[in-house]
């Protein structure tokens, strides 16, 4: 019985891993077009290029996969499990309703933000692995962007979990009040923009630049391997906007029917925080790799103190 | 090297010939110290495709083919340079007519030329999103040259003694429209989007900055020089076409003093709204002009006569200069051609030593060049 739900469970985890980030990469599509004057896919499917994503993955699996000769052949190959896998273990603790969750643990955020960071170390043994100058300078800021911006989206989390007196996600969103917006607002911020930081979404895309070294640590995958790494980079949105939606946003707390339809408002934060991460890819252009640092320890670190001190002088005063 | 020290190598790094910011196959060799530039080497020469030879073996009317393509974003600029000498040398009179609208298609030409640039450099920093607002606008203008001259890049519209052809019926009004649109989407897209925004200012300010003396021993020109504030500017000091006749507030030359790649890009956006002026001043003049030839008719064979001038013109890169020697042939004996691209493309060896990886791109981009310009 309690294994019968255990796979079921798991397996639940798994569609979503395997469809959010979809309809994630589609509205990229879409949005992103009509907010450049152009259509998009249009085509595939029939309906406004619907199945555009599912055309990809087709594509995708057909191709070769090439093992460039002289890389460091395992470690190439295991690489994109390596940046993908996290996010889909991530994904278990994350509670879709009050109770909701595929496991529940009591460290749930000391969990998340610890297994989430693996992500990096793939990408790094991409870039290392790949006997390509590129690769080699993307896994460089990409593991130099990371060191970075871990300690931000620590701190940011500490705080709303200082708040909510929990380390358990679910505790957190339990806590959460709407008053959480103003108390937390810096902390939200700072953890969105290092999320953004760490999943090398533009403005903070140094690590893949395309117009300077290729695509980076990617550069010479090819076929379902390359696959791999975008699913990582969409599921790693998700993951991320829903972080963000739990700790900071109420996570499943709406206006009605909480326990029931709980997931439902946490899909529309976690898509409405999506579409702000396509949003700002849309509009700004790159930071240089000093200028990224820069905003982590002079921007970022500083804020997220300055709110964990905020949240810990209004604990201990209301306690 | 102190015992204990970290053995540290060179690496050195091809970018191109094929390299997404290259824009055709330049090919940058590059030594780094980690993500620093030690040494720049531009290695030319992949599109070089001999058009200066071949000048000696094309008639007037086919040179023009060639000298279409070397900079395929200014193509009528071109196209210029080289009826203007051979109407020095042969002492023809032009019909005011096709003066003027030489000088409107010019002016159309440089906007398509500078939006390319201003949706590409943008591209190169990480901004997606600008090129595809300056494609639709060059869209807009393209569609109005098409429709005059039939060429989309390569018009071929310019003739010895004028232009192939007069205006269509009621194409001043489709292109005042168009000019109005461009003026007004430029202005609030790409200009909004692109020139006040944070992170672009902070990857371009004091980022490669070419000083006055450098630009002027290398030879560069254009709006990569007047943005180290070098005010050099064919149109107005060394007037052709109708530039002469045009009022100072109407034809107004853009320079900045700083030298960085912010300001060539302002440069290169200030420009645009320069031009669109020009060219709606143009078209106010034609409109006011008397109905007459648009050329004048030649002989069945053009032939220079002996003799050698030099015609310049101010390309909407730099300087664009031909210099034609003739020996009474149906061909030039020599047409010498520079290019502005090839000059500007130079001075990289100058710039990119010392900088970032990252801001190698930054640099690359913004000297707004055309590989068939560099390699002819």
């Amino acid at each position: 019985m309690i294994a019968l739900e255990v796979v079921a469970k798991l397996l639940g985890c798994l569609l979503v891993f395997l469809t959010v980030p979809l309809l994630v990469g589609q509205m990229e599509h879409k949005a992103m077009a009509h907010m450049q004057s152009r259509l998009g896919p249009m085509y595939a499917g029939g309906f406004h290029g619907w199945a555009q994503l599912v055309a990809d993955g087709v594509k995708f699996a057909q191709k070769e996969s090439v093992v460039p000769a002289r890389a460091d052949r395992r470690v190439f190959e295991l690489a994109p499990a390596v940046a993908l896998l996290p996010y889909l273990f991530v994904l278990i603790t994350i509670p879709v309703g009050p109770g909701q969750t595929a496991r529940d643990l009591s460290v749930g955020v000391f969990f998340a933000l610890a297994v989430v960071s693996v992500g990096v170390i793939g990408v790094l043994m991409a870039g290392w692995s790949s006997a390509n100058k590129y690769s080699l300078l993307g896994g460089m800021r990409a593991g130099a962007q990371l060191m970075a911006y871990e300690l931000p989206l620590v701190l940011a989390a500490a705080s709303a979990a200082m708040a909510a007196g929990t380390l358990s996600l679910d505790g957190i969103v339990h806590a959460w009040r709407w008053w959480w917006l103003p108390y937390q607002g810096i902390a939200a911020v700072v953890f969105f923009v290092a999320a953004l930081a760490e999943l090398r979404r533009p403005p903070f895309d140094m690590p893949v630049a395309d117009s300077e070294i290729v695509f980076g640590p990617f550069t010479e995958y090819t076929g379902l391997r390359f696959a791999l790494f975008l699913l990582a980079e969409y599921g790693g949105i998700v993951v991320f906007s829903a972080l963000t939606a739990v700790l900071f946003l109420g996570g499943w707390k709406g206006p009605f029917f909480e326990a029931q339809l709980g997931w439902l408002w946490l899909l529309l934060k976690t898509m409405a925080l999506s579409f702000v991460v396509i949003w700002l890819r849309v509009t700004y252009p790159r930071l240089r790799a000093d200028q990224l640092q820069k905003l982590a320890w002079v921007g970022l670190v500083p804020l997220a103190l300055a709110q964990i001190a905020l949240t810990g002088v209004v604990r201990v005063t209301t306690s | 090297m102190a015992t204990g020290d970290l053995a540290t190598a060179d690496m050195v790094l091809n970018i191109g010939p094929q390299h997404p910011a290259t824009h055709g196959v330049l090919r940058l060799a590059l030594t780094l110290d980690g993500e620093r530039i030690v040494r720049a080497d531009p290695v030319i020469g992949y599109m070089h495709r001999g058009a200066e030879k071949l000048f000696e073996v094309r008639d007037y009317r086919q040179i023009l083919v060639l000298t279409n393509r070397h900079d395929w974003l200014s193509s009528f600029g071109n196209e210029l340079g080289v009826v203007l000498a051979v109407e020095r040398m042969l002492g023809m009179e032009v019909p005011v007519r096709a003066v003027w609208l030489r000088t409107l298609l010019a002016e159309l030409n440089r906007v398509l030329n500078h939006l390319m640039f201003l949706g590409s450099y943008p591209i190169e920093l990480g901004a997606i999103t600008p090129i595809f607002y300056a494609f639709r606008e060059r869209e807009e203008i393209q569609a109005v040259m098409e429709e005059i001259s039939g060429g989309r890049m390569h018009y071929m519209f310019n003739r010895v003694g004028g232009l192939k052809e007069d205006m269509p019926a009621g194409w001043p009004d489709r292109a005042r429209a168009a000019v109005r649109r461009v003026r007004v989407r430029v202005r609030d897209d790409i200009d909004a989007l692109v020139r006040g925004n944070e992170i672009f200012r902070a990857r371009t300010r004091g980022v490669g900055v070419l000083s006055r003396e450098l630009a002027e021993a290398f030879g560069v020109s254009g709006p990569i020089a007047r943005a180290s504030g070098l005010d050099v500017d064919l149109r107005r000091d060394e007037p052709y076409l109708a530039y002469a006749d045009l009022p100072a507030d109407v034809l107004r030359v853009v320079t900045r003093t700083e030298g960085d790649c912010l300001a060539r890009f302002e440069c290169l956006l200030d420009q645009v709204y320069v031009s669109l002026d020009i060219a709606e001043h143009c078209l106010d003049v034609l409109d006011s002009l008397p109905v007459g030839p648009i050329n004048v008719r030649l002989p069945k064979v053009v032939k220079a006569p002996e003799g050698e001038t030099y015609a310049w013109t101010e390309n909407p890169l730099g300087i664009n200069g031909y210099y034609l020697v003739s020996r009474g042939e149906k061909t030039p004996w020599r047409l010498k051609l520079r290019t502005a691209s090839f000059n500007n493309v130079q001075v990289l060896a100058e710039l990119l030593p010392g900088e970032l990886l990252a801001d190698m791109v930054a640099i690359l981009g913004s000297m707004f060049f055309v590989v068939g310009d560099v390699d002819k």
